[in-house]
């Protein structure tokens, strides 16, 4: 079954009358070493149904025992969410089928979290501050993963069956749940992505979460509902599912808030579902309707005994926390020497610990930030996705940066030597060796281009040797082409004065 | 009788040990007891799968290590080489686990119980797995989906359950030592009926690591043994804490041989036993109301305080168990659905989904006593149905929990019949659950609370044996020892010997004359 | 406390995922109504201010280090499995949700 684009209303028209209301639950997979309820490996990528222990596989007889740094991890987070800990909480079952749900229940703090009460201040790009309140954050475990096969698309419409591998199975979660996100207006798909980007940012800066959303450790869950403006009632809302990038996130927002208008223009209630985005048409569509969806029965979890908190463990975890992100772009943008505009876009493309990791690898400030904000970003458009989803490393920033200073290549090459990068050709210096590109250093074979081209121009030679030293430039274009682009442009213009007996 | 398959496991360690007699011997005079009584239409049934080759082998390595002496010989576990039975709920390496359901026929666990761990270390040979209601649902053992045990004392007879396997292949000789698991009764109640001593410890005393979970709240594996003493060394073996199963108690295990050795005196001097007026009387046959009376005269003969406690939340009980069992049994057994290991069903007609897969896996699974616990606890955890069902059980729970610290304020240990009749006829309730139910009315109390229980044979009602049990505050395991083996030694005495000795004789030709 | 309905029972089912003929129900709703009339006393016994017992021994706080264990292999994880596929465990097509 193809997505199918409902009617849509324009986003600006849409907001003229409604104002959108917005929550988030967003899931964070935790870095840990262990699963949450059992010592298998917490490793993505590995061969199927290898990092499992009988607890993941849900085996008759298995019980669950709750890894302490995960709880740990869940208190930072808490922390850093501005979260009251609960002094005691404990963990539920949640009941429903699933074949990538092993045990067919799910074990989740549900309704007494480890943190509760939290607030997020989230700065767009324009310097606007939205608080965000956060109602809980509180520990699960995730599922296995399926693979639809045999169906047209790889999606679960059509296929003839599914593989299911348990590696997933039981790696801790944190789900952090906003309370209802008022007064956004126009600006909600890009508070969307700002707050997923701050939980990003913050679980990544905990050094809790690895916290690459390409690999589903950060997911995000979208509600939306549209009021009349002036209305005192929360209009139906609806849910979209793992939507799993920056752009998504203000993509699935701004579409549901077209397709809310639309369906509440036509006179129709807005069915309260869950919705399921898709990158490709950049639409959702409904979800059919668990048959469980409506009732999970919940009821307390007696394989696992309740977590209490002291206020010791509290603090010697709050002492543990790193500098917040927004200090610390404070700090950064002084150490930098960065404008407020610069650090600002910085900041918006998502690269501000890219850029600290380049420094930190050995280029100025000035240069971390000319490649991730030019040629990168360039790059990343182009593709149309995020700059961070190219995969550049700053180790390469680096090595273009040290080959661009030792003249093996020109700032042109960098950038096409980058390209290569990108697209999976290897590391700079195996690339300008591979495809030949370092320019052309030898005295004797530049030599030979620029005689020639003095040869053929001897009226440009007569302007350089009368003083016109830019009429060098007409120069250039023969020599460059006798070298097929590879020839250092200040090194020819220190050989032809040298030619001319000029003082460069 | 001095054959090796009549002593007690104490006794024929000691053997064993003394080198009196081999493992291998010991374990080969088992095999050949279960080849002749429990097989054939009227065989006990007692074994759902015979391990023969393992058990043998260990028997030998055990022998080996003994012939050999020194500090390997030292170093075994005193119980090294007797040879023990295990309850088919139990998880186990190299031997199917099937909790007596369609559902898990040929299924291989691959790995072990923390129970069978500790057995294989102390170098038990595992005689085998026994049979059990399915997934541990029952008081008859007529749930299996392999056909029911039958009670050793009158093969017409059901064996309890749902461990009545383990029973009754201690009462028949097949085993001196067996492990049952008990979540409402189901190692007292079938200890009761078979003449057999039947622990179940303080929840979380033993692991549960590897017990096929029923209601993970209220289940515990415990020791099915001939003696008090027996029991208290298999506790001993089996018990302690267990990182894997997180409501294990972090405590050393009791020293519970040492109790039931100074109970064995049958000194019951300075001892408060709690008499639970609420377990007694109406519902209670008459028969078995004698012998708790008589009971009741030997320990107050032996210097025993007998006073009376009132439970008066008792009431409550059995059907706050009926709340809370089926609704944890409705999320444990959810796993088995088709997808990972057991028994998958494809669907006969319509189209063939997962969801379809795993609906007719269960229908043709799972038999109907298990069915319909799963369809209760859904129900009693459903939207809407939660506080007045699975809410308020534990509440209940928590009321009787409050009876029980009011009780042990006046009593050291309490003392009940463990069943209120003896074993009834098979198929005799099969058509009437809730008749069923009401065996368990004396033990369920002890699981709700966490306690332990003890089920002693108090002698016979009409050929059939009739249960004490005593229970006891959580972590004084020991207080059962001691009560449990003095009222063994003083029943013993009136009786001029053991009451497992007065069973029928189950001859070979019996069984064999119906093949 | 309600009576149980045959199309609570059907909708039990459903929940429970157990596939039941019209007999089976049938003889279901039967069974479950005397015995959730006979366990209904529980919720009068039940006061408000009576605490909830989850568990039947108070713990807390029982933690295992984040310490990587054994883990089973392939072969072991499949061992079981009623169709698999390398080594992943093959389900027919799904229907629910995504």
């Amino acid at each position: 079954m193809a997505a199918h684009i409902d009617d849509l209303v324009d986003f600006d028209v849409a907001l003229e009358k409604y104002d959108p209301v917005l929550g988030f639950e967003v899931h964070v997979e935790l870095s840990t070493k262990t699963k949450m309820f059992s010592s298998a490996p917490n490793v993505f990528g590995d061969t199927p149904n290898t990092n499992v222990t009988p607890v993941c596989l849900g085996l008759p007889g298995v019980l669950p025992v709750v890894n302490k740094t995960a709880v740990e991890y869940a208190i930072l987070i808490g922390l850093a969410l501005n979260c009251k800990i609960a002094e005691r909480c404990g963990f539920a079952r949640k009941n429903y089928f699933y074949p990538d749900t092993p045990k067919n229940f799910q074990t989740s703090q549900y309704d007494d979290p480890i943190a509760y009460d939290g607030w997020l201040d989230i700065e767009l790009e324009d310097g606007e501050v939205f608080r965000v309140e956060i109602e809980r954050a509180h520990m699960e475990e995730d599922a296995g993963k399926l693979t639809h096969m045999g169906g047209a698309t790889g999606r679960i419409q059509g296929a003839d069956y599914s593989l299911v591998d348990y590696n997933r199975s039981g790696v801790p979660l944190v789900e952090i749940v906003t309370r209802t996100i008022e007064g956004a207006g126009k600006r909600a798909p890009e508070l969307a992505k700002a707050y997923v980007a701050a939980i990003r940012e913050i679980v990544k800066n905990l050094g809790v979460s690895d916290a690459k959303m390409e690999r589903g450790n950060v997911r995000c869950d979208a509600n939306v509902s549209l009021m009349l403006k002036g209305a005192d009632k929360f209009g139906t809302r609806t849910e979209t599912k793992n939507v799993n990038s920056l752009r998504a996130v203000e993509h699935a927002v701004r579409f549901e808030i077209e397709r809310h208008a639309a369906v509440l223009n036509s006179g129709a209630p807005i069915v309260q579902e869950t919705r399921h985005w898709h990158e490709d048409t950049r639409t959702t569509t409904s979800g059919r309707p668990k048959s469980d969806a409506d009732d999970y029965r919940y009821f307390p979890e007696p394989d696992l005994v309740p977590v209490v908190t002291t206020a010791e463990w509290v603090e010697e975890l709050r002492s543990r926390l790193p500098e917040p992100p927004a200090d610390r772009r404070k700090r950064l943008k002084a150490d930098w020497g960065y404008s407020d505009a610069e650090f600002r876009d910085v900041v918006n493309a998502g690269v501000t610990e890219a850029i600290e990791e380049t420094i930190a690898a050995g280029t100025t400030a000035a240069v971390a930030r000319k490649w991730w904000m030019g040629e990168i970003a360039r790059l990343a458009k182009n593709a149309d996705v995020e700059i961070l989803d190219l995969g550049v490393e700053p180790a390469t920033i680096v090595e273009l940066n040290s080959l661009i200073s030792s003249k093996k290549i020109n700032d042109k090459i960098a950038r096409q030597v980058l390209e290569f990068v990108v697209a999976g050709e290897g590391t700079p210096t195996e690339i300008v060796a591979a495809r030949s590109l370092a320019v052309v250093n030898d005295d004797s074979a530049l030599g030979a281009a620029i005689d020639a081209a003095m040869e053929a121009m001897p009226d440009v030679v007569a302007k350089v040797k009368g003083g016109k030293l830019q009429a060098i430039g007409a120069l250039m274009g023969p020599v460059m082409k006798a070298t097929r682009g590879q020839a250092d442009a200040g090194r020819v213009r220190e050989l032809v004065l040298q030619k001319l007996g000029i003082e460069g | 009788m001095t054959d090796i398959i009549h002593l007690s496991a104490t006794e024929l360690a000691a053997k064993l040990r003394a080198g009196e007699l081999t493992s291998v011997a010991a374990v080969q005079a088992h095999l050949d007891r279960i080849a002749a009584v429990d097989g054939g239409e009227r065989g006990v049934h007692a074994f759902l799968h015979v391990n023969t080759e393992e058990a043998l082998a260990v028997a030998a390595e055990v022998d080996a290590i003994r012939a050999a002496g020194g500090e390997a010989a030292e170093a075994l576990h005193p119980f090294a080489g007797v040879p023990i039975a295990i309850k088919d709920l139990i998880v186990t390496k190299g031997q199917p686990t099937t909790a007596a359901s369609k559902m898990l026929e040929g299924w291989m666990s691959p790995y072990d119980a923390t129970v069978i761990t500790k057995i294989r270390a102390a170098k038990l040979p595992m005689l085998g797995k026994t049979n059990l209601d399915e997934f541990a649902m029952g008081s008859s053992t007529e749930h299996s989906a392999y056909g029911p045990t039958r009670n050793p004392w009158d093969l017409d007879r059901i064996p309890g359950g749902s461990g009545g396997g383990s029973a009754a292949a201690v009462a028949a000789f097949e085993a001196p030592l067996a492990l049952g698991t008990d979540t409402g009764g189901s190692i007292r109640q079938p200890g009761a009926v078979t003449g057999t001593v039947g622990v179940k410890p303080t929840y979380g005393g033993v692991s549960r690591y590897g017990a096929i979970a029923m209601a993970s709240s209220l289940d515990q594996i415990g020791p099915v043994t001939r003696t008090v003493l027996d029991s208290a060394y298999l506790h001993e073996l089996i018990g302690g804490h267990d990182p894997a199963d997180s409501t294990s108690l972090n405590e050393p295990v009791p020293a519970l041989v040492a109790a039931a050795e100074q109970g064995a005196s049958g000194d019951m001097t300075g001892v408060r036993v709690g008499v639970i007026k609420e377990l007694q009387g109406e519902g209670y046959e008459a028969g078995v109301q004698a012998r708790f009376d008589e009971s009741l005269e030997a320990l107050r003969a032996a210097g025993a305080e007998i006073v009376e406690v009132s439970c008066p939340n008792f009431k409550y009980a059995l059907g706050a168990y009926y709340l809370i069992m089926p609704s944890e049994v409705s999320s444990n057994l959810a796993k088995f659905d088709g997808v990972r290991f057991g028994t998958r069903v494809l669907p006969t007609e319509g189209p063939l989904t997962i969801e379809r897969v795993m609906g007719s896996t269960r229908a043709a699974g799972f038999g109907d006593e298990v069915k319909r616990r799963i369809i209760l606890g859904t129900y009693a955890l459903s939207a809407g149905y939660y506080d007045a069902y699975y809410g308020s059980a534990q509440k209940v729970r928590t009321l009787i929990q409050r009876d029980f610290d009011a009780a042990f304020e006046l009593a050291d240990v309490l003392i009940s019949p463990t069943s209120p009749t003896v074993a009834f006829e098979l198929g005799s309730k099969t058509d009437d659950p809730l008749a069923m139910y009401l065996n368990d009315v004396a033990t369920i109390p002890a699981n709700m609370a966490g306690i332990p229980g003890i089920t002693v044979p108090g002698g016979l009602s009409e050929g059939l044996p009739v249960g004490i049990q005593f229970l006891a505050p959580v972590r004084e395991d020991a207080r059962l020892y001691r009560a449990g083996a003095a009222l063994e030694k003083l029943l013993e005495d009136t009786w001029g010997g053991r009451l497992i000795d007065q069973a029928p004789e189950l001859s070979a030709a019996t069984t064999e004359e119906v093949r | 406390m309600s009576a149980i309905s045959r199309e609570d029972v059907a909708h039990l089912a459903q929940l429970a995922h157990i596939e039941m003929s019209d007999a089976e129900l049938d003889k279901m709703t039967g069974e479950l109504g005397v015995i959730v009339e006979s366990i209904a006393s529980v919720s009068e016994a039940a006061s408000a201010d009576v605490p909830a017992t989850t568990h039947p021994i108070a713990l807390s706080n029982v933690f295992r280090e984040d310490v990587v264990g054994e883990t089973l292999t392939a072969e072991e994880a499949l061992m079981n499995a009623p169709d698999s596929v390398d080594t992943r465990f093959r389900v027919p097509a799904i229907l629910d949700g995504e």
